[in-house]
């Protein structure tokens, strides 16, 4: 009964759960690019230092662990509220896992291939592009995964700080008492977490090098 | 060629230096087996010659050029490495991995196919059936022969080998051995080949380097250190047993007299046997005369227990 009445309610307005659905994606998106073009390229430099990557890495477990919402949170005094400061925070919540997967993907390159690769002349460059990433890239994927989700699920939370997306009709939802307009949101998102999830899982498998397959 | 003029390497923090003043010639085409205790710095040597390693004093000549003078990546990619664990790329096919330098050097798509079959037919392995398979796909001794013949690929004069068969189980590593020992010599390549295990340098080498602490303590034929250890050092290393490792290295046929004629009665061992299989058979038989068989059955010769006495008859090393 509740469903069929979320469902009549984006049929009564459907520009407005479009647009809220596109800002959640939009909002996401850019939050997990941003965070992959950022994290991917520190993690491959971090894997090569000692003690820079400790501090990143310790840093980055601190990150994994607060929770979405007190990050948001923590980004309103500083930014106030809309889009960019949401953006802001959803980006934070993405950059740990990817961070730590890449650099551990990169340490775990069996050191003999890498002094293979150098003893027979492939210059630093050659070794990070066609040897450490191309073997690390599973593992890096799967960091992305885990980051892709939290986002999704994160800017659920955006609305809290007026980013929109389909957190908008949580909360108005759970304002008005009003169950169905609340589903409106909530089932959406939560589709697309699992979707997100899903399409992720075949890309990683899809990026896994053949002679790594088992 | 290979010319390593008091050579000196240090690591920080290390009590003595890893390689001490080292002066080595390794003639061209011949196989040097760099061989001592752990930390003796034979593996540090040969990884100077590649430059995986700077020294912090003297030279090394690779045909002619100084290597300190050359790109480190160019001179790589002109020097065969085949390390211990292999290192094949996983991600990568048998064809892929064997191209690897020929990539680098950009040759075209066409060459570098037809060498790569070449190159897996030379070490035995079929290309139709192996071209496209996987690294994980093959066994420790397979891997190593992909591992070889990556290292052959751009027909490089020079190879360096860190115990390439120190993985592979004792009965694939003989086996490996005596056909890489064919291969390598049949392409004239002045090989540095580097080894814990005596056996190996004495099957494998031309010439053997026997280092401690850095420092060469004895470089000659393996017969020569066989016979005259240059101090107790060596004479330890080499084993109780040196008298016969030397009849290991020296066939029948090369030790028979082949002026005189086999007594009807004895028993008899193919030409191509070693006078270490010789004697085995004299102790197990109770016999000191064996008649030497050639290629087509017919004695040629024979081999006496005095003649395998007076090549084995050596003085203990305090005697030099």
């Amino acid at each position: 009964m509740l469903l069929v009445e979320a469902w009549q309610f984006i049929l009564a307005h459907p520009e407005r759960f479009l647009s809220a659905l596109w800002t959640h994606i939009a909002l996401s998106a850019s939050a997990l690019a941003i965070a992959i073009a950022i994290a991917v390229p520190l993690g491959v430099v971090l894997s090569g230092t000692r003690r820079a990557a400790q501090f990143a890495i310790a840093g980055a477990n601190v990150g994994r662990t607060l929770p979405s919402l007190a990050v948001l949170a923590l980004v309103m005094p500083i930014m106030g509220t809309g889009f960019v400061p949401s953006l802001f925070a959803l980006t934070l919540l993405a950059l740990p896992p990817i961070l730590i997967n890449t650099y551990t993907a990169v340490r775990q390159v069996e050191p003999d291939v890498v002094d293979a690769a150098r003893g027979m002349g492939m210059t630093r460059n050659e070794i990070r592009r066609k040897v450490e990433l191309p073997l690390a890239l599973p593992v890096i994927f799967a960091g992305i995964r885990t980051a892709a989700v939290q986002v999704i699920s994160g800017a659920v939370l955006a609305a809290y700080i007026g980013g929109g997306g389909l957190g908008d009709f949580i909360t108005a939802g759970i304002a008005m008492m009003a169950l169905p307009q609340l589903f409106v949101g909530a089932i959406p998102a939560t589709l697309l977490a699992l979707g997100t999830d899903r399409l992720f899982g075949a890309l990683q498998r899809a990026m896994t090098p053949a002679g790594l397959r088992s | 060629m290979i010319e390593i003029a008091a050579l000196t390497k240090r690591f920080p923090g290390a009590a003595h230096p890893a390689v001490d003043k080292l002066t080595l010639r390794v003639p061209e085409g011949a196989v040097c087996v760099l061989i001592g205790p752990s930390g003796c710095g034979k593996t540090t040597t040969m990884r100077i010659i590649n430059r995986m390693i700077e020294p912090d004093a003297g030279s090394v000549v690779v045909n002619g050029r100084n290597v300190m003078d050359v790109d480190p990546v160019t001179l790589r990619r002109h020097i065969g490495y085949v390390i211990q664990q292999i290192g094949l790329f996983p991600h990568w096919s048998i064809a892929d991995n064997v191209a690897t330098v020929p990539k680098l050097l950009g040759w075209d798509a066409a060459r570098i196919a037809a060498r790569v079959d070449e190159l897996l037919a030379l070490v035995g392995m079929d290309p139709g059936m192996y071209r496209g398979r996987f690294p994980r796909e093959l066994s420790g001794g397979q891997k190593q022969r992909v591992g070889v013949a990556r290292a052959l690929a751009a027909d490089p004069p020079v190879m360096l080998m860190d115990e390439p068969f120190g993985a592979i189980d004792p009965i694939t590593r003989t086996h490996l051995q005596d056909e890489f020992l064919r291969i390598l010599h049949d392409l004239k390549k002045t090989i540095v080949f580097v080894t814990h295990d005596i056996d190996e340098a004495i099957r494998m080498g031309d010439r053997i380097a026997i280092m401690k602490d850095g420092a060469l303590i004895q470089y000659d034929t393996p017969e020569a250190i066989l016979a005259a250890p240059a101090d107790a050092f060596v004479e330890a290393f080499v084993g109780a047993d040196r008298a016969l490792k030397r009849l290991a290295l020296v066939s029948a046929s090369a030790a028979m007299d082949a002026a005189v004629a086999a007594p009807a009665a004895a028993p008899s061992i193919e030409g191509s046997a070693s006078l270490r299989d010789a004697l085995a058979r004299m102790l197990s038989l109770g016999v000191d005369t064996l008649a030497v068989a050639g290629p087509h059955g017919a004695a040629i010769g024979v081999v006496t227990l005095a003649a395998i006495r007076a090549r084995t008859r050596t003085k203990p090393a305090s005697e030099h």
